[in-house]
């Protein structure tokens, strides 16, 4: 507000704040996925590019239509879309066609994050929801997988299995067999040489941009390591074919969408607790459910679902983990007898 | 002594810089004074003097309404020319003595105490009473009644603040460089008061020099402590401060005698020792013109009455980008709609703010729920939640997330990403619930 007479600016203090901004958040996210799209491209080809560009503009474009149609401000390019339509992209099979990521794009951000309010009032991250609807929906177009080739002109690309997919259906020996060796098979994983979806494939990729974000602050261990640490733990506990504790950690880190998941998905802000206790309790109930529905469940993997299931739990996580009052006695916790 | 550190808190830019090498120099003699009778917390005071009536500098001109409020007295010699309704920096109309400035500078008679060491608790507390003395770090509340607390709370320490954790400011450092025996005796008086044994000063590490100037001047004083707090928003903060230095933790809704402690800001220790050695009432004080907005920051020596517009004329005026004049500083202060008001004894300081400084909060976003205002909250609430239901009008739901625990620092409104007006949604949360 300004004072007539003066000309002075009078406002509510702070008169000072700090130079982050909610756009520069959104777009350091995408900025940091991009080692993994170079990475998805560079192993799937053009057609990778071109399915992450259509269900960016799909994105971006569905909130400008919506904002406009409900008269509301438009703020199609705060970046956040763009971050959904990114995150989708990079979650869908190389070689889809395009009206997938289309429809994807529009029941993430329309259905799921601006019929709930808009942004920071979805309860589900809608990138995920956008995938899980397609799933559902086109379960034989969206488990395509195809080989990665690294080659940019070849246009029918040869179909694989996905790692996790070979391990739920044969087992760990034939998954080393493909691979040739154990210390090959690591090293595939870990640059993104196999199949599965455009961004998850590569390990290096997906770290380089989380030790950005966490760098940056932009994320926190909590959830990341949260969730990590429980499949890690479950896997070398159920996860061997010869008895408990003989699972391979490693193989279930490094295979599935766990580390674009974790790192990218998880921590989303909107869809995750504030509290960094209650973050700790949904970083593992999200890596509980993976390995719940990885080793006992239909699908081969279990990081999308374990993610939304979650999701509905974080309004009531922060809730449970509210940090305690400056000078307040603790409470008992709940439940406990009194 | 290093400190414990109170959870949370914020690192902002200080710019303290701008006038911390500026030392204290007295502003020039208004020709006119316009004194509030109201510049504390508690009861405004009733005027004793008339139009047209001759005072004298350090004459009483208004006396105490109420147990809780602190007597008034004037800052120049010369004529009352008005007594009437005056705006104050906050925006309101208080009921303000005008005088005109004779320029003579005559005082009052003051009576001096050289061997004040002999006066009983009683009696200090009867000189800080009739100087006015209020807390000058900004909250201004008499500082009589701190020193009177009921029976059943005995006092077992006594803290002088020196924090100054508000960015810009620079007043309460270059008192404890200038005048450090000052601030230690005022401090000496203090203790007297509870009988205790001993008392603490708090610094924060930014101001190394003033830590040193402190310790020198306590030759070996084994009584009293210097302790060298953490650079971090809001150290200064009454609660904060007694938990970094005691680690006792303030319930809330309680003070801080209830956790047997009084905190006083070192400027207020100064007038506290001026107006048991000296008698001389609460009148003048040091406060700093800063901010990028203003040609020539300093640290100025300040008769109360005086317009803060005339103190912006002293310091060069203002720059052409200025668009803010704060009364206090820039996390907790509030923006003027005019600088013609008067400075008053709780004035710390005035930050002129230029277009570059300033972080247009016109336009907000939705919270995004990215926790940042959760980890530094110093209380330990959750503003966002407390931003989210004020927003909606859910007030009774901002009550339940501890609404009345927050005391406003606007840590969380610095770091929202958002730039969500947070303070402003917590004050309008508060205004429409009972606590």
């Amino acid at each position: 507000m300004k004072s007539e007479k003066s000309g002075l600016i009078v406002s509510v203090s702070p008169h000072i704040k700090d130079t982050e901004t909610t756009e520069r958040i959104m777009w350091s996210v995408s900025l940091s996925l991009l080692p993994a799209v170079l990475m998805g491209v560079y192993f799937f080809g053009p057609r990778a590019a071109f399915t992450i560009i259509a269900s960016i503009l799909s994105a971006v474009l569905s909130e400008y239509i919506f904002l406009k149609a409900m008269k509301k401000k438009v703020v199609a390019l705060d970046g956040s879309a763009f971050l959904t339509g990114l995150l989708l992209g990079l979650n869908l099979p190389p070689s889809v066609p395009f009206f997938i990521p289309v429809i994807g794009a529009i029941v993430a951000v329309i259905i799921t994050k601006q019929l709930f309010g808009g942004l920071g009032y979805n309860i589900f991250n809608p990138a995920l929801i956008g995938r899980a609807f397609l799933l559902v929906s086109f379960p034989r177009l969206m488990t395509v997988w195809n080989e990665p080739a690294a080659a940019f002109i070849h246009l029918d690309a040869r179909t694989t299995a996905t790692p996790l997919g070979i391990l739920k259906e044969e087992g760990v020996i034939k998954l080393i067999e493909v691979f040739g060796d154990k210390g090959n098979l690591y090293s595939q994983l870990l640059i993104g040489h196999r199949g599965g979806c455009i961004g998850e494939t590569s390990i290096l990729a997906l770290l380089i941009g989380a030790t950005f974000l966490m760098y940056k602050k932009y994320i926190t261990w909590h959830i990341p390591l949260a969730f990590l640490g429980t499949v890690s733990l479950i896997a070398w506990i159920f996860g061997g074919q010869e008895g408990l504790f003989t699972g391979d950690p490693l193989l279930h880190l490094m295979t599935g969408g766990l580390m674009l998941g974790a790192f990218f998905m998880a921590t989303d802000y909107v869809t995750s607790p504030s509290v960094k206790s209650g973050q700790i309790l949904f970083g593992t109930g999200c890596g509980f459910l993976t390995m719940l529905i990885r080793l006992k469940g239909g699908y081969p993997e279990g990081v999308m679902f374990a993610i939304l299931i979650m999701n509905c739990f974080s309004p009531l996580i922060d809730r449970g983990f509210r940090s305690k009052v400056f000078g307040a006695v603790k409470k008992p916790a709940k439940g406990a007898k009194q | 002594m290093i400190s414990a550190l109170f959870r949370g808190g914020i690192h902002p830019p200080d710019k303290k810089n701008l006038s911390a090498k500026k030392p204290i120099t007295t502003a020039s003699q208004p020709d006119t004074v316009f004194i509030p009778l109201s510049q504390h917390l508690g009861a405004p005071c009733k005027a004793v003097v008339t139009p047209g009536q001759e005072v004298k500098k350090g004459e009483l001109i208004g006396e105490p309404g109420g147990f809780v409020s602190a007597p008034v007295h004037s800052s120049v010699s010369g004529k009352v020319a008005a007594i009437g309704e005056f705006p104050n920096a906050m925006g309101r109309m208080v009921t303000s003595v005008v005088i005109e400035n004779n320029g003579r500078d005559e005082w009052t008679i003051l009576k001096d105490t050289p061997d004040f060491d002999r006066l009983s608790p009683e009696e200090l507390r009867g000189k800080i009473k009739n100087a006015g003395i209020v807390g000058m770090g900004g909250a201004a509340f008499p500082t009589v009644v701190k020193l009177s607390p009921p029976k059943e709370k005995p006092i077992d320490t006594v803290i002088l603040n020196g924090a100054e954790c508000e960015p810009y400011l620079t007043a309460d450092y270059r008192l404890m460089i200038e005048h450090p025996e000052e601030i230690i005796r005022g401090l000496g008086i203090l203790m007297k008061i509870f009988g205790v044994p001993r008392g603490y000063i708090g610094i924060e590490d930014n101001k190394p020099d003033a830590v040193e100037k402190m310790n020198q001047a306590l030759q070996e004083k084994e009584t009293i402590e210097v302790v060298t707090l953490p650079a971090k928003y809001p150290q200064g903060a009454e609660k904060m401060l007694i938990k970094s230095i005691t680690g006792r933790e303030i319930p809330p809704r309680a003070l801080p005698m209830d956790v047997k402690v009084v905190v006083q800001n070192v400027g207020t220790a100064r007038a506290v020792f001026e107006a048991v050695r000296y008698g001389k009432p609460l009148i003048e004080r040091v406060l700093t013109v800063t901010g990028g907005g203003i040609h020539e920051p300093r640290n100025l020596f300040v008769k109360v009455g005086t317009l803060i517009s005339n103190l912006i004329e002293e310091c060069g005026g203002m720059r052409e980008d200025a668009v803010k004049v704060i009364s206090g500083g820039p996390m907790m202060g509030f923006a003027l709609p005019s600088p013609d008001v008067p400075v008053t004894k709780g004035t710390s300081g005035i930050v002129v703010m230029s277009e570059q400084e300033m972080v247009h909060a016109a336009e907000f976003g939705p919270c995004i729920r990215c926790g940042r205002c959760i980890e530094i909250c110093p209380m330990g609430l959750m503003p966002s939640m407390l931003s989210i239901y004020a927003e909606k009008g859910f007030y009774e739901g901002a009550k339940e997330y501890n609404l009345f625990d927050c005391f406003e620092c606007g840590s969380c409104a610095f770091v929202c990403p958002s730039k969500r007006p947070i303070v402003q949604l917590v004050r309008l949360a508060k205004s429409m619930v009972k606590p």
